[in-house]
């Protein structure tokens, strides 16, 4: 194993790549691109997302709220109500005080308190409501997708597609929808598999390596495949999708388990302040209703957060959705967040997956312009990507116009070949070539030229910085003769840099993990600027790094598509398998990303934090917001027989009842005004964790402490309006 | 100089000896426990009580021996008590009454040292010496060793094991608690502090009539009373009494025994977690807290404005003169923030303000420093709580010293911080509720309220200290704060115990930038405030009816 830590080294800033790179997308489209492996989001190299770490953000409308007013209410019903252990003692609060205004119905202040009880109990489950809303409606597009099928088994029977085994055979020719989940056995079919990952380019499945397995509920669009069904009707990928989306498969996180116990010991704490309170009110010498403890009780429990949490978790899990990627459990998203070590493929992920002409390298004798000019004849035939980008190369860096093949009249035209392993041109009675080195010098040999005699020194030269040389010669009235070397060379994808550089700050540790020798995957992990990487690995390689890196008490994510990632893919905490994948990696893995892009793994670990972030966030603002609550409830209490307590009325509120009634209006709408934020999650820049823990403290912190004595004063304000409570 | 001036060189100058002091200290009790040598002495007493002293346990053996041991303590404190009409050195005392007999042995037991009696008119030699003095030394190192297997909790991985509570016990005693007892009590008798067996005097008073006054082995049991976070005077005015604390040095000097294993106590936590600044943010937190509260309660007893009181230079009732303001104030509010609970004067004539201050002091856990070993762990817990919340801030699952918080731990931490309040609140309503427990009342009103809110609060939080007025040597508050003073002592060691054994259970995480870290300013000021923010919630209605509506009137 080839794996060393080292400091990266900072490089010349290079700029002609970005726009070299722009170039090679839109012909790699056109050129050397796979038909599976689709781009819609490898076109953003650097995996950024587009909203800036929001993902989700203005998905979240006023008419939401309406359209989950009806599943809010149903969620009064108790038994629903009971999960939550702060909002089922909000619940009953509420039923108290409404039992208690009935008893006594002249008592306006009674029935207003409990009218902003029930409130408060509706918004929270409207906050939920509203979070499942948006998985539902994806939910019903794939469940379109589950039509019942029926199966064609390769011995001729039919069966429904429900009433399939594991192990059955069926057969799937154009225009089928694929009965269940399973691996092609046999043939090779285009699919569209739009139904599950909105993409609409078709992609390729074939018997044997990683592209064999199908997904039930996507459609053969061309040829006949055979395909043994892995998974049993009702537990096919689709039916877990649909119940992820729903969130019908949530269960309680550790995280969420741990937050939840804590709040329900506030709640404690908080109902003995409260059920202790008339006693010392009787001995002070003042009666307290229980609409008044109801309503102080209230308001002190951890309301805001015990609203919100539910719909904070289903909310991530969304966000998720939104990106294409189907995380299996909410334990997974969370251990996402913990990452402390990232696996990432060198190709596709770090670099853009083809070597590309980085340099024209002149030989004793001869200039770079020549090469340059060399170079680019000769690969005008030339229509791999190698190729393409020697074309603009040259462009690019020594300003020379791509000449169409139709300008040069009576050019002979070679193109590459497995077998000479060169292209080149006959025009204007010159022989161009470029190629392999071997070729091109048996090529100069045979006419007779020569090979400069620093030839073999620069192309070593190449080879060990972990680049290809290719050479260029030339066949002409001063006969053949070698020109120069052009080096090509992995391309680091465009921000990697600055990304793996968030990452470091961040406190992830970045590894590539690469085939290539040790000496070329030393170069590129330079230039990407990871910490580590493991070369010539093998799948044993890689699972012995996860192991080594959990033994130490670290968290690590990776990506993989292979039969032979399925053991390293399961070992990580989070195992995200493209869905390209096979079906092995795709049961393997904690995730499964639809775009099959590999880049995404950041995001994934960005989209835990920010869920761990919202949670910390908006308990700390909840916590924060009960001191203007005694503030506001205290004297409003005892201020009529310890007068000196009215001094604790520093927000001056016009009346004792009118106090009371603006905290508890407060503590009910401030869970609607965070709904948003709870839905869309707290912003998330990537940043050392003591600065994004000053940030946070002083937003959610202070602005907690602040916020409600504000509000909390402007309810009093408008309520004193209201004849009989001002 | 003046006496503000005075109050703040006297604090000053504890904070400097502290400074001092807290480094060998803390390296030495690092040393102690973890030492693999055992004294001659040592193996005497291991060899006495039956038990293997390398055998490693887990936290439910550890728990086992720290139940046993109390409870046996309980059993023979109160069977001396019964007896004490047949000891030698009685000086006719009669037996205890068994609910006095009952709560002292408890109270004794748990760190607590509630008096319900007078003890120059109750205790004879032999149950001040060998009963009481013996718990002080005892009932203190239990609560070290409790904070010490914690401490290992966090430094140990992957396994249960918390060390041996025998050999904890014996050593906190053998090698800390003794040594320091002698070197102080020998101090304490230059300075004036009595220590003798005599018997009643009968001495003539200056206005004539006589009184009686007898000796003891004070000095000894006063070092420890400090020292030990132990608080039960050998007399009933305590450390106002000028035969246990005859000048302004001693006293400073008691304040200082008191605070002097606490402190030091974060510098061996930081040394045995392997991070000394780690140690340091937990001092620095107690340090701000302790250093905020004798400011506020300086300024709120020197700033009082009622005519008789400006005339004084400030409240100087139920003061000694020759503490003055700032010698009082830096001692009550040390005997509230630490789970002492000796005083030098009376925490009832106190400004409403001042009461509070005392009072909030105790509600904050005893965690600034606190007890001998509850301050470590109380404030340890505190700041699992504190970077829970603020962990989930930064987007990791929160850790504290590369142990992960997960469900277990939190569902523990939260228990704990659950027990006090409750213990706190629930007694104070019952006896507001109940016919006659009201009546143990000297003064209505708010101060009323106080004087039984403070009571509670005292013995929830082992504290000891009482706020003068309340008469508590009744059935039923003898009763009551007996079992309020042993559940508030042992059920929290059953959690921190517990915790323990699942901390040291875990792998540990390693810290990258993305971890909170928990040596920092940042830190520090996060965890006073959440503190602050959770004390402050639970008993601001309580503190409200009691020394706000008094300071506020």
């Amino acid at each position: 194993m080839a794996t060393r830590i080292r400091k990266p080294r900072t490089q010349q800033p290079r700029t002609q790549r970005p726009r070299i790179q722009k170039h090679e997308d839109s012909m790699s489209a056109a050129t050397s691109t796979p038909p599976e492996s689709r781009a819609p989001h490898s076109d953003l190299p650097a995996g950024r997302p587009s909203t800036e770490g929001r993902g989700g953000a203005g998905l979240f409308s006023p008419a939401q709220l309406i359209a989950s007013l009806p599943e809010a209410f149903r969620k009064l019903d108790p038994r629903v109500m009971a999960k939550s252990p702060v909002m089922f003692v909000v619940w009953i609060g509420s039923v108290l005080t409404t039992v208690f205004s009935v008893t006594d119905p002249g008592d306006r202040f009674g029935w207003t308190i409990s009218v902003w009880l029930w409130l408060t109990v509706l918004f929270a489950n409207l906050a939920e409501a509203v979070a499942e809303g948006r998985g539902k409606a994806q939910a019903d597009t794939l469940r379109k997708a589950k039509t019942d099928t029926v199966a064609r088994r390769a011995d001729g029977t039919t069966v429904p597609g429900t009433e399939l085994g594991v192990g059955d055979l069926v057969v799937c020719e154009a225009g089928d929808v694929i009965p269940g989940d399973g691996d092609v056995v046999e043939g090779v079919a285009s699919v569209d598999e739009s139904a599950i990952t909105g993409e609409s380019a078709p992609v390729i499945r074939e018997s044997g390596g990683d592209r064999s397995a199908v997904t039930g509920g996507t459609k053969v669009l061309s040829d006949r495949i055979v395909v043994r069904i892995t998974t049993k009707p009702g537990e096919t990928f689709i039916d877990r999708m649909i119940n992820l989306v729903e969130g019908a498969a949530r269960q309680k996180t550790p995280n969420e388990v741990a937050l939840n116990v804590l709040l329900a010991s506030l709640t404690v704490v908080f109902l003995l302040a409260c059920a202790t309170l008339p006693p010392f009110a009787d001995y002070a010498g003042t009666r307290l209703t229980l609409v008044v403890l109801v309503a102080l009780l209230v308001c002190l429990i951890p309301t805001t957060i015990g609203a919100l949490l539910s719909a904070i978790g289903i909310a991530g899990m969304d966000r998720l959705v939104q990106r294409n990627v189907l995380a299996m459990s909410g334990r997974a998203v969370e251990a996402a967040g913990d990452v402390s070590t990232l696996l990432l493929d060198k190709t596709g992920t770090i670099t853009l997956g083809n070597r590309q002409a980085a340099a024209f390298v002149p030989v004793r004798g001869a200039t770079e312009a020549e090469v340059a000019d060399a170079a680019q004849l000769s690969s005008l035939a030339d229509e791999t990507p190698e190729g393409r980008s020697v074309v603009v190369l040259a462009k690019e860096k020594y300003g020379l116009r791509e000449r169409h093949q139709g300008e040069l009249v009576a050019a002979e035209w070679i193109s590459f070949t497995a077998q000479t392993r060169m292209s080149g041109v006959d025009v204007d009675g010159r022989s161009i070539r470029k190629g392999a080195a071997g070729s091109v010098t048996a090529w100069v040999r045979e006419r007779g030229g020569e090979v400069a005699e620093d030839t073999e020194r620069l192309a070593d030269g190449i080879s060990e910085a972990g680049g290809t040389p290719l050479l260029v010669a030339v066949e002409d009235g001063d006969g053949a003769r070698v020109l120069g070397v052009i080096h090509l060379k992995d391309v680091v994808k465009h921000g990697m840099r600055e990304r793996f550089e968030e990452l470091r700050r961040m406190g992830i540790k970045t590894v590539m993990i690469t085939g290539d020798n040790p000496l070329t995957a030393e170069a590129i992990a330079d230039e990407a600027g990871v910490d580590d990487f493991l070369a010539e690995a093998t799948p044993e390689d890689k699972m012995a790094l996860i192991t080594r890196e959990q033994a130490g008490g670290k968290l690590v994510a990776m990506t993989g598509d292979g039969t032979n990632d399925a053991p390293a893919l399961a070992q990580a905490d989070v195992g995200v398998a493209m869905n390209t994948g096979t079906s092995a990696a795709k049961e393997a893995g904690n995730m499964v990303d639809l775009d099959s892009d590999p880049t995404k793994l950041i995001e994934i670990v960005e989209i835990g934090k920010q869920l761990l972030i919202t949670r910390g966030a908006l308990t700390t603002f909840s916590i924060a917001n009960d001191v203007a609550k005694y503030f506001a409830i205290i004297p409003a209490l005892f201020a009529a027989v310890y007068p000196g307590l009215d001094k604790l009325n520093v927000m001056r509120l016009s009346s004792p009842d009118s106090a009371i009634l603006s905290a508890v209006i407060f503590n009910a709408l401030i869970i609607v005004v965070l709904v948003p934020l709870a839905l869309r999650g707290v912003r998330y820049r990537p940043m050392s964790a003591d600065r994004m823990l000053r940030r946070n403290l002083a937003v959610y912190g202070l602005g907690g402490l602040v916020a409600p004595f504000i509000g909390i004063k402007i309810i009093d304000m408008l309520l004193s309006f209201i004849p009989g409570i001002g | 100089m003046g006496p503000v001036t005075a109050g703040v060189l006297q604090a000053l100058a504890l904070i400097g000896a502290l400074a001092i002091v807290h480094v060998p200290l803390g390296n030495h009790m690092a040393r102690v426990y973890s030492s693999s040598r055992h004294l001659r002495v040592e193996k005497w007493l291991y060899k006495g009580i039956g038990v293997d002293p390398d055998a490693e346990m887990l936290w439910t053996a550890y728990l086992r021996g720290v139940l046993a041991f109390s409870f046996a303590g309980v059993l023979f404190l109160y069977l001396l008590q019964r007896v004490q009409g047949i000891l030698p050195g009685a000086l006719g005392f009669d037996p205890v009454e068994p609910a006095q007999a009952f709560n002292t042995a408890a109270s004794f037991v748990a760190n607590t040292n509630w008096q319900s009696y007078h003890g120059e008119q109750t205790m004879g030699h032999v149950v001040q010496t060998a009963g009481l003095a013996v718990q002080n030394f005892v009932s203190a190192a239990v609560g070290m060793a409790v904070a010490v297997a914690l401490v290992r909790g966090f430094a140990r991985a992957r396994t249960g094991e918390l060390g041996n509570f025998w050999s904890d016990l014996v050593r906190g005693v053998t090698r800390v608690l003794v040594p320091l007892a002698v070197v102080g009590a020998l101090v304490l008798v230059a300075c004036g502090v009595i220590q003798n067996f005599s018997g009643i005097h009968e001495v003539g008073q200056f206005t004539g009539g006589s009184q009686q006054w007898n000796g003891g082995a004070v000095a000894s049991q006063e070092v420890i009373k400090e020292l030990g976070t132990n608080g039960g005077g050998y007399f009933n005015a305590n450390s106002a009494h000028p035969f246990e604390n005859p000048t302004p040095f001693t006293n400073l000097l008691e304040i200082f025994l008191i605070l002097m294993i606490p402190v030091s106590l974060t510098r061996t936590f930081g040394l045995m977690v392997g991070s000394v600044r780690q140690g340091y943010a937990i001092l620095a937190t107690m340090a701000t807290i302790w250093v905020g509260f004798v400011a506020l309660m300086m300024w709120t007893e020197f700033a009082h404005h009622e005519g008789a009181l400006r005339i004084a230079g400030g409240a100087m009732e139920g003061k000694e003169l020759r503490f003055g303001i700032g010698g009082s104030s830096i001692f009550a509010v040390t005997t509230t923030l630490t789970s002492t609970g000796a005083v030098d004067s009376s925490h009832s004539s106190y400004t409403g303000f001042g009461g509070g201050i005392a009072m909030l002091g105790m509600m904050l856990g005893e965690i600034a420093p606190g007890g001998v070993g509850s301050g470590l762990y109380g404030m340890l817990i505190m700041a699992i709580v504190a970077v829970f919340i603020a962990g989930l801030m930064v987007g990791r699952t929160p850790e504290y010293l590369g142990k992960k918080i997960g469900p277990r731990e939190i569902k523990l931490a939260a228990v704990y911080i659950l027990i006090t309040p409750t213990l706190v609140l629930v007694f104070t309503s019952l006896a507001l509720a109940l016919p006659t427990p009201p009546d143990s009342m000297l003064n209505p009103g708010a101060h009323g309220f106080s004087e039984v809110l403070y009571a509670f609060t005292s013995a929830a939080n082992n504290n000891g200290s009482a706020f003068a007025g309340l008469n508590a040597d009744t059935g039923w508050f003898n009763t009551a704060t007996g079992l309020v003073m042993l559940l508030g002592r042992f059920l929290p060691m059953v959690l921190v115990l517990a915790l323990a054994g699942s901390l040291a259970a875990q792998q540990p995480v390693p810290a990258t930038a993305g971890t909170l870290r928990t040596e920092t300013p940042v830190f520090t000021g996060l965890l006073v405030g959440a503190i602050a923010i959770i004390v402050g919630l639970t008993y601001f209605p309580a503190l409200a009816l009691g020394p706000l509506a008094e300071g506020l009137a």
